[in-house]
C-alpha cells in the first residue's frame, strides 16, 4: 500500500542527498584548492560551510518531525535514525573540508615545501570511500557498504606514509620546514578522519538495511 | 524457556467450518506484558479468550494441540473451568461492573471462589483497590454504585475485581480503546505496576501501545502467529517482511 510517509521519506532522502553532494564537493574544492594553491577556491569552501551547517539543522529538524508525527518503526525508524546519523557524518566532512581549506591558506602563503603524492592518493582514497558511503545508501547495499568499512585501512595506511615522510624526511633534518610540513601533516590527518566519518556511514548503512549493528566490531562482517 | 505462564502448543481453532486460529505455538513469560497485535479479524481475541475458554460459550468452536498453564492443559474436556477463570481473569473493551455497588462488585467473585469473613473481605476490597490506586478516592464511597464511576474508574474497578480472586494471569482485550489519552496513560502505568506480580497478555489495536507497554510482542495474521518475540526487536527489526509491512502502515 503507498503512504503519504513514503513521499516524506523520500524528502528526507532527497535532502541527504543534497548534503552528501555538498560534503563531496567541499572535499573536491578543498584538495584541488591545495594542489592549485587557489585561494580563492580554498575561501569558498570556508564560506560555503554555513550552508551545510544550516542544511545539517534542516535535516536533523525533519528527522524529529517525522519521528513525532508518525512514531515510525522497524524499517522506517531505522531509516530515520541513520539518516539523522549520516547527516551528522556529512557535516562533520564538510567542517574537516574546512580544516583542509585554512590549511591550503596557510601553506599557499609560504614556498613549496615539496611535491604532493600521497597526500592527493589519500584524497582520492577518502572522495571515493564518501562516494560509495552515499552510493550504498542509495541503493541499500551492503555489499557496498562492507567495500568501504574495508578501503579504510589503505587510507590509514597512506596517512601513516605522509607522516613518516614529513617527520623523517623533512622536520628531524630540518626543523624550519616545520611550518610547511606540519600543515601537510594536519592535512592528511584531516583526510584520513573523513574516511573514519564514511565508514560510520558505511556502518549504520548495514543497520539500516539489515538491523545488524557492526559498529566497534560488535558485528560479523562476513 | 523454563517454565513458560502459558505455553501453547500446536493450537488450531474452528469456528464451525472457519479456521480462526493455525497452528499457534508460543511460551508466553511470567510476570511480563505480551502485547498481541495484528489487522481487525485476524484471530488475536480469539486467541486471548481461549486462554481462559472464554470461546466455549460461542457456537460451534472447536479445538485442536494444548495451551498448559501451571502444568495442565486447560483444553481437556475435563479441565475445571472455574479453576481456569479464577486463575486466568479477563478485561474487556468496554468496563463492565456489576450493577451493584463498588465494595460488592469487587467481592462478587470472592464469594464464589473463595469462603471469606466479612473482615476478610474489607481487606481483599483494600488491598485489590490499593493495588489499582482506586482506593484513596473510592474509601468512602464503597457503598455506592459502580455504575456512576468515570470510564477509567470502571475499567480500574474491573481490573481490581479480577485482582481479589488472585489470579495469576490477567487477559486484556484493547483495555484502553474506550479511554481517553490520560486515562489510557494511567491504565498503562497501572499495567506496568501489575505486571510485578501478574503475567498479563493484552490484545491491542495500538501499536504504539504494545511498544511503549509490553516486553513481548506476537503478530497475528489471518490466524497464523507469523512471529513472536521480544517487543524492542519486533518494532525495530521484525524478521518477517509480513510484520514489516504490518507495523509501518503497509499491510492492506
Amino acid at each position: 500500500m503507498e503512504r503519504h510517509f513514503d513521499e516524506e521519506l523520500g524528502n528526507l532522502r532527497k535532502e541527504l542527498l543534497r548534503m552528501a553532494a555538498m560534503a563531496q564537493e567541499a572535499i573536491f574544492n578543498s584538495i584541488e584548492a591545495l594542489k592549485s594553491r587557489d585561494k580563492s577556491r580554498a575561501q569558498e569552501v570556508i564560506d560555503t560551510d554555513d550552508k551545510i551547517d544550516r542544511l545539517e539543522l534542516e535535516v536533523d529538524e525533519k528527522c524529529i518531525d517525522l519521528i513525532a508525527r508518525h512514531q515510525p518503526m522497524a524499517g522506517d525508524l531505522r531509516f530515520i535514525t541513520t539518516g539523522m546519523k549520516i547527516n551528522s557524518e556529512l557535516e562533520r566532512i564538510a567542517d574537516l573540508a574546512v580544516d583542509i581549506s585554512q590549511r591550503a591558506l596557510e601553506l599557499i602563503e609560504k614556498p613549496i615545501l615539496k611535491p604532493l603524492i600521497d597526500i592527493p592518493k589519500l584524497s582520492v582514497v577518502a572522495q571515493n570511500m564518501v562516494r560509495d558511503a552515499i552510493d550504498a545508501f542509495v541503493k541499500r547495499d551492503v555489499s557496498l557498504a562492507k567495500q568501504v568499512m574495508s578501503a579504510d585501512s589503505e587510507a590509514d595506511r597512506l596517512r601513516n606514509l605522509v607522516q613518516d615522510e614529513l617527520i623523517n624526511d623533512y622536520m628531524a633534518k630540518d626543523i624550519s620546514t616545520a611550518s610547511r610540513a606540519v600543515p601537510l601533516l594536519l592535512i592528511a590527518r584531516h583526510l584520513e578522519r573523513i574516511c573514519d566519518h564514511a565508514t560510520n556511514i558505511a556502518e549504520d548503512i548495514i543497520y539500516m538495511v539489515e538491523g545488524k549493528v557492526v559498529k566497534h566490531h560488535t558485528g560479523d562482517l562476513s | 524457556m523454563d517454565n513458560p505462564a502459558i505455553l501453547v502448543n500446536g493450537l488450531n481453532l474452528w469456528y464451525g467450518g472457519f479456521q480462526a486460529l493455525k497452528g499457534i505455538n508460543a511460551a508466553f513469560r511470567g510476570k511480563v506484558i505480551t502485547s498481541i497485535i495484528g489487522p481487525s479479524g485476524c484471530g488475536k481475541s480469539t486467541l486471548l479468550r481461549v486462554f481462559n475458554r472464554m470461546n466455549d460459550l460461542a457456537e460451534g468452536v472447536r479445538c485442536s494441540g494444548e495451551i498448559i498453564i501451571d502444568g495442565v492443559n486447560i483444553l481437556e474436556k475435563d479441565a475445571d473451568l472455574v479453576a481456569l477463570r479464577k486463575k486466568v481473569g479477563m478485561v474487556f473493551q468496554r468496563p463492565n461492573p456489576f450493577p451493584l455497588s463498588i465494595y460488592e462488585n469487587i467481592v462478587f467473585g470472592t464469594r464464589i471462589h473463595l469462603e471469606a469473613k466479612k473482615s476478610d473481605l474489607d481487606c481483599i476490597v483494600e488491598h485489590s483497590l490499593r493495588a489499582v490506586l482506586l482506593w484513596d478516592e473510592l474509601k468512602d464511597k464503597l457503598n455506592r454504585s459502580a455504575l456512576g464511576l468515570s470510564l477509567e474508574q470502571k475499567q480500574r474497578l474491573c481490573i481490581a475485581r479480577l485482582l481479589a480472586v488472585k489470579p495469576d494471569i490477567l487477559l486484556m482485550d484493547e483495555p484502553c480503546s474506550a479511554l481517553d489519552p490520560q486515562a489510557t496513560q494511567r491504565i498503562e502505568e497501572l499495567m506496568r505496576e501489575l505486571k510485578r506480580d501478574y503475567t498479563i497478555v493484552i490484545v491491542t489495536h495500538s501499536m504504539q501501545q504494545a511498544a511503549r507497554i509490553s516486553d513481548d510482542t506476537g503478530f497475528i495474521l489471518l490466524g497464523e502467529l507469523v512471529e513472536f518475540g521480544r517487543t524492542e526487536r519486533i518494532f525495530t527489526k521484525p524478521d518477517d517482511r509480513r510484520t514489516e509491512d504490518y507495523i509501518t502502515g503497509r499491510y492492506g
